[in-house]
């Protein structure tokens, strides 16, 4: 069996004629920390969201090419969306708490897949609120309202809810763009904590932020992907010219 | 002829009295309807006003308790919601959710239009199709019923509701609904779970405006309803609410007697209990605003 938890293999994706990404082929090794770079519109998030197709909510997209997990081609026609979701969890790029209390938020997923046990839900609440560095600041006031937390602790907890149905890949869209510098390295911090339970992919705006948390880099243009090697590679030598260009700053 | 200063300064004055103008007529409204209408709690007093059935305005002596005339309102009300609100919250719901855009962009406007229908249209109808339709399948003396008036008052507040529950459904932020399917929720208890819970507030104005729209309605209910002052104990026979006394007695009675001061008292009851409807549909929409915009 290979190291990749997901192997993406000649992806196109379409909204309506538009064809916004041109024949992607990453491997996501397990275990480690895939980021993906590039200027605005460029297809990053897009192409994050064809993961746990996030983007079969929007209406006249289409995909060609395949994503394997495990194997097995998410876009096959019997493949169950919402089992998917479970198994590949994302955090979103605006904190976005759900309007109920932090146990109650933390709590949402285990919930909705059949889980009543108060004593177990309560266990994995901690855990996961564990999981996110946010354990301690909130012991205290787990019924308070989840929207009461600052937006770096929101965006922990958002991780923590993540982390709660136990994915085995975890989504990051620029998680710490909305962030100030100290929450920002929390986050950071609690990547590299992370990336031992899970395969991480994190998009990001910050080719610093790439540099410190990530093991392997994507670096995207105008929906193909220019470049994807180590991170150190790409940044100390990348191969191609426009990644150089990019990364020293000279667009983008 | 004057300077820009004064002039600025009439339009100014133009614009305050416009903008108090409505402020002022809703007040001479309140202030005619309790002049006319307060001397016949004194008379009669207000608890037997309120609760005593005897309805008889012009008998000899005469009886001015509306409690029959409120409870007509009030089942028929409640009747109305029991149609409408499982009917326009499921429309909401699949509107702002399920529909694409392009449908959507029909189907809103009209369902809306629905509300522009004037009311003797829907009395129309329920006079001359739906009453004696029922009259057939209950086998009924006569089809204008409170049932029949329920379902014309239910459809009547359905594009109140459809409108106000489909916004407040709409102005749950989008990225709630990402998050609860980026979990595995599909999209039912992503509906039930986060979306309604988020907009309850929201879609508790929409119900509680619809049972304004229903409670304040006079014409379809004047033609429908059947019109005899009687409990309502079964919504199968006529019933006659508060607002379709009025109108219809309100001709006949002399002005300034204890008939006229008893209507009016009827309207103070009636204006009274949709102020506090509106009051109650504000409280809720702040409770919306604040929650979907996470403070």
């Amino acid at each position: 069996m290979s190291d990749n938890k997901m192997e993406v293999k000649n992806l196109d994706f379409y909204y309506d004629d538009f064809q916004a990404l041109n024949k992607i082929n990453i491997p996501l090794k397990s275990n480690k920390v895939t980021a993906l770079i590039g200027p605005s519109g460029c297809g990053k998030s897009t192409f994050l969201r064809t993961l746990n197709r996030m983007n079969d909510l929007i209406e006249g997209t289409r995909v060609e090419g395949e994503i394997l997990f495990d194997e097995k081609n998410i876009y096959d026609p019997d493949v169950d969306v919402v089992a998917l979701r479970k198994r590949v969890g994302m955090v979103f790029q605006q904190p976005n708490p759900f309007p109920k209390s932090i146990f109650d938020n933390v709590a949402y997923g285990p919930r909705i897949h059949g889980l009543k046990d108060k004593g177990k839900l309560a266990e994995i609440v901690e855990k996961s609120l564990q999981g996110a560095a946010l354990f301690s600041e909130v012991k205290d006031r787990l019924d308070d309202s989840a929207l009461g937390l600052s937006g770096g602790q929101q965006q922990r907890l958002c991780i923590a809810r993540a982390l709660a149905v136990r994915p085995e890949v975890l989504l990051m869209d620029e998680p710490a763009s909305a962030l100030d510098p100290v929450a920002t390295a929390k986050i950071e911090d609690l990547i590299a904590e992370l990336k031992k339970d899970y395969t991480i992919v994190i998009v990001t705006h910050s080719m610093q932020q790439a540099a410190r948390v990530s093991d392997n880099t994507g670096f995207f243009l105008m929906g193909d992907l220019v470049e994807f090697d180590k991170t150190d590679k790409i940044f100390e030598n990348p191969t191609d010219q426009r990644t150089e260009d990019y990364i020293t700053g000279r667009f983008g | 002829m004057f300077n820009w200063r004064t002039k600025e300064k009439i339009i100014k004055n133009i614009l305050l009295f416009f903008a108090f103008s409505s402020i002022l007529f809703l007040t001479g409204i309140i202030i005619v309807l309790f002049k006319e209408g307060a001397p016949i709690f004194t008379k009669v007093g207000i608890h037997e006003f309120l609760f005593s059935s005897d309805w008889y305005p012009t008998y000899e002596p005469p009886g001015y308790g509306i409690f029959n005339l409120l409870a007509g309102s009030i089942v028929v009300t409640i009747g109305a919601m029991v149609i409408a609100v499982p009917f326009g919250v499921a429309s909401a719901i699949h509107i702002s959710y399920i529909l694409p855009q392009k449908y959507k962009n029909i189907v809103k406007p009209t369902i809306e239009m629905l509300a522009g229908v004037p009311s003797v249209i829907y009395g129309l109808f329920g006079m001359k199709i739906l009453g004696p339709f029922l009259q057939k399948i209950f086998h009924l003396p006569t089809g204008l019923t409170a049932l029949t008036a329920m379902i014309m008052l239910g459809i009547m507040a359905l594009p109140t509701i459809v409108s106000l529950a489909e916004d407040a459904i709409t102005a749950v932020p989008k990225n709630f609904r990402d998050a609860s399917l980026a979990l595995g929720a599909n999209r039912l208890e992503t509906m039930l779970r986060v979306i309604l819970p988020t907009a309850s507030s929201g879609i508790v104005t929409a119900i509680i405006l619809g049972m304004g729209r229903a409670i304040g309605e006079t014409m379809t209910v004047l033609m429908v309803a059947g019109g005899a002052a009687l409990f309502p104990a079964n919504i199968l026979k006529p019933v006659r609410p508060m607002t379709s006394t009025i109108a219809a007695e309100m001709g006949e009675a002399p002005v300034g007697s204890s008939h006229y001061q008893a209507l009016f008292g009827i309207a103070i009851i009636l204006f009274l209990i949709t102020l506090i409807f509106n009051i109650f549909a504000d409280m809720a929409q702040q409770r919306f605003k604040k929650k979907v915009s996470g403070e």
